[in-house]
């Protein structure tokens, strides 16, 4: 049989994505990843699967997405290119396809010092964008890099991360230019809780007709309490938390602060699905993925089709 | 220029322990604009290395000598006929001037001082700053004089990443984002179009093709 990305099946429907994030476990044991697997099931189209997040050391993200696929799952095979040359980044994407993973996420990944192996050398020999770009040839045209020609391309469906909240902003619309142009097919946003600074964004994304080019996911990600607010708004590069948001999460009691981060979630994805070009979204529970399910059912979009 | 800083000094004293008659070599070149391996620093670390040996009781010769420039053979050939009075040299020379030393007297044991560190401008008094990967082929033109290999912690070539916040990096918050600063004097130049390219991957065949690399002009051979 065939193996097909459900995610690109239904965005080229035309339908209202849903992907979540799923983190391989921090040892070789593949229960709690079938664990997670049941109840996600039937709740999301596609789960990606972290590379060494947080540049910390985890299962593989390909032998986690295989575990995945194994469940009945339609995983997206996240790579990183700060740990892999690009012999090794091509060869994984050769692996990918042949083990059935139709979708991959090619990113630049944490820097290596933010993680538990600090003096890990750390690879960059390609950056993010010149991975698309070489995928998509690898893809569309069956060659290498050096032009060498593959006995079969590997088929996958391409995806890109993007961040409307890092600096400098007029700039962010050049980058995901260019990473269309070299190839993403999808985007998965940095967590969104900047409505109106994404929305700005999405307005320069329109003008410049890369919404018509590009399925843009928004990225969601609850929030378990006040404190995680301010932590991830100060600590967490790359990630803005507007301070009514922390007010509005430190304005109810500790035990209903759970309740308040997913009721704001909910909320973001009710607005998103009215912002022309989003199609779609993507739920980073981090270390809470059993909440994915309730914030998809809240957010009225269950059943999926899948 | 090449920059350096000195080991800690229990890590040298330790090596030159078997030792008792050894000549401290200095460099005038890099490492001494780094204020690292210079006159002054060769003279202060064979003090301090003298006092040291004398609280301990040891009985050991320790002179200093600083050549104009340790990476060149030139240099070092001269030292011939000083270099029998002693059993090691301690080189306060970069990388190479250590190696230098080593290759022209291969029966002397010699002991780096130094830690040699990046190829770097001196930005301030006291502080030297890396900005060049040596990586064999130039590309400071289409990034309007900045190097994002060697300034941006991810090396990317089509930058900047998601990271960066108020044009400071991620990675160390006191450096400002590299690609920032690009971006800033590219629109100075009206030329930011030239990030509007794909910058292929680089090739790194240039710096570590065939391991060590080595330039060879005719011209300049006697």
């Amino acid at each position: 049989m065939r193996e097909i990305s459900v995610l690109k099946t239904l965005l080229e429907k035309g339908q209202f994505a849903v992907t979540a994030e799923c983190g391989p476990p921090k040892g070789a044991d593949p229960e709690g990843l079938i664990k997670k697997a049941k109840f996600l099931k039937g709740k999301v189209d596609s789960l990606n699967v972290t590379d060494n997040q947080a540049a910390t050391v985890h299962m593989s993200s390909m032998a986690a997405c295989c575990i995945l696929k194994s469940q009945g799952i339609d995983p997206v095979l996240q790579i990183v290119v700060r740990d892999r040359n690009r012999i090794a980044l091509q060869s994984d994407i050769l692996g990918a396809s042949a083990m059935g993973i139709r979708n991959v996420l090619c990113l630049s990944g944490d820097h290596q010092v933010f993680g538990n192996q600090p003096q890990a050398l750390g690879v960059f020999d390609l950056d993010s964008i010149q991975f698309i770009q070489v995928v998509k040839n690898m893809r569309d045209n069956g060659r290498i890099i050096g032009g060498d020609v593959l006995s079969a391309p590997p088929d996958l469906f391409i995806g890109a991360v993007a961040n409307p909240f890092a600096d400098p902003l007029q700039f962010r619309e050049v980058r995901l230019a260019k990473k269309i142009a070299a190839g993403a097919d999808f985007i998965q946003t940095q967590c969104i809780y900047n409505l109106k600074r994404f929305e700005q964004w999405m307005d320069m994304a329109r003008k410049e007709g890369l919404t018509e080019k590009v399925y843009i996911l928004g990225g969601i990600t609850p929030l378990k309490s006040g404190r995680m607010a301010r932590y991830m708004n100060s600590r967490v590069s790359g990630i803005e938390i507007p301070d009514d948001v922390i007010k509005r999460m430190e304005g109810v009691t500790e035990e209903k602060q759970k309740e308040e981060g997913i009721r704001i979630c909910v909320e973001t994805i009710q607005r998103l699905k009215e912002i022309d070009g989003v199609k779609g979204v993507h739920i980073m529970a981090i270390d809470w993925e059993e909440v994915v399910g309730e914030i998809v059912e809240s957010a009225g979009l269950l059943p999926r089709p899948g | 220029m090449i920059t350096a800083e000195q080991k800690p000094i229990d890590e040298i004293r330790e090596m030159i322990t078997p030792f008792k008659r050894i000549l401290a070599l200095g460099c005038g070149s890099c490492v001494a604009e780094c204020a690292a391996g210079g006159e002054k620093e060769t003279r202060a670390l064979a003090s301090t290395l003298r006092m040291a040996g004398r609280m301990k009781g040891v009985d050991r010769k320790i002179d200093e000598k600083t050549v104009d420039r340790q990476c060149v053979r030139d240099f070092i050939i001269p030292l011939g006929d000083i270099i029998n009075n002693y059993d090691a040299v301690l080189s306060l020379g970069c990388g190479a001037g250590v190696q230098v030393v080593a290759e022209v007297f291969p029966e002397v044991p010699v002991i780096p001082a130094l830690n040699t560190e990046f190829l770097g401008e001196t930005r301030d008094q006291g502080y030297w700053l890396e900005n060049c990967v040596g990586c064999g082929d130039c590309m400071l033109f289409y990034f309007g004089g900045l190097c994002p290999l060697a300034r941006c912690p991810k090396q990317l070539l089509n930058g900047p990443c998601g990271g960066a916040v108020n044009g400071r990096c991620e990675v160390d918050p006191d450096i400002p984002c590299v690609w920032q600063t690009i971006i800033d004097r590219l629109t100075f130049f009206k030329t930011l179009d030239r990030l509007e390219k794909i910058y292929p991957p680089k090739d790194w065949s240039k710096k570590q093709g065939l391991g060590p690399r080595k330039i060879i002009r005719e011209e300049q051979q006697r």
